[in-house]
């Protein structure tokens, strides 16, 4: 979005304004550094990541799918999350009408690079509500150590 | 119902991806809210207006740090407008694995009919 050079005093282009970056920051149209794996708004599943001292959590929203059919491969340092999910929405017919279609449906596919120190032997995943979390250990050779001075 | 708490108006909520359909007998609204639990989920008629509002329910662990995030609203809400014909003392929900399906059935009279025609 860009600057306003409209001299209005502020009121409701400012107010837009703050709007509009609100907005670019929640779609992700900014110029901040992007991850190389990260995609556009509305890609499915959605995924937030975290941190803990030990361990990095991924939790992908995934509404409405068998978790033992979805696919989760951690391979040099890269985790992938595919699997399909079936269409609900009947076919229009004489009988049936469809007004809102937005649900993704097909197949999926999410890749995340994952930190260094991940022990891809002790990784976690559950499944509940609709989001599965990823739980990924960490050995702590990334975290700040102290050296010892001899 | 009236013992949850529900946030004002005016928190922050994205919209849920929904699909909806209507057949001869009813409207079917498939809605997307993942993270939310029955206990979460608020389903209200007012009026004419059907709302629907959840919470994320995730729990997380509590010296998480956040460095990624694509759901920055932990919280769902839409609401629609039922036409007359709709029979909203008869709604169905069901939510599983984060996926609301919520059916609307028409009023009977509502329903088309075939009208027969007598012989003369």
């Amino acid at each position: 979005m860009n600057g306003s050079s409209m001299s209005f005093p502020s009121g409701i282009f400012s107010e837009l304004e703050r709007l509009g970056r609100e907005l670019d920051a929640a779609f992700g149209n900014t110029t901040a550094t992007q991850g190389i794996r990260a995609t556009g708004a509305g890609a499915f599943p959605a995924i937030n990541i975290g941190n803990t001292p030990g361990s990095t959590e991924v939790f992908a929203f995934l509404p409405g799918v068998d978790p033992n059919k979805v696919e989760l491969v951690l391979h040099k340092g890269v985790l992938t999350l595919s699997g399909e999910r079936v269409d609900e929405v009947p076919t229009e017919s004489e009988q049936v009408n469809v007004y809102r279609r937005q649900r993704f449906h097909g197949r999926f596919k999410r890749a995340i690079s994952v930190p260094e120190d991940v022990d891809p032997d002790q990784v976690k995943a559950s499944y509940r509500d609709g989001v599965l979390n990823i739980s990924l250990k960490r050995s702590g050779a990334a975290q700040p150590r102290r050296i010892a001075i001899a | 119902m009236s013992d949850k708490q529900i946030a004002g108006v005016d928190a922050p909520a994205a919209q849920p991806r929904v699909d909806v359909f209507e057949d001869a007998t009813g409207i079917t609204i498939v809605a997307d809210l993942p993270g939310a639990s029955t206990d979460t989920l608020e389903l209200k008629v007012e009026g004419r207006n059907l709302l629907l509002e959840a919470a994320v329910a995730t729990a997380l662990p509590g010296d998480l740090e956040s460095v990624y995030a694509e759901v920055r609203v932990p919280r769902y809400r839409h609401a629609f407008e039922l036409s007359r014909e709709l029979d909203t003392e008869r709604i169905d929900a069901a939510l599983k694995d984060g996926v609301l399906r919520l059916r609307i059935p028409k009023v009977a009279q509502a329903q088309p009919r075939r009208i027969a025609i007598q012989q003369g």
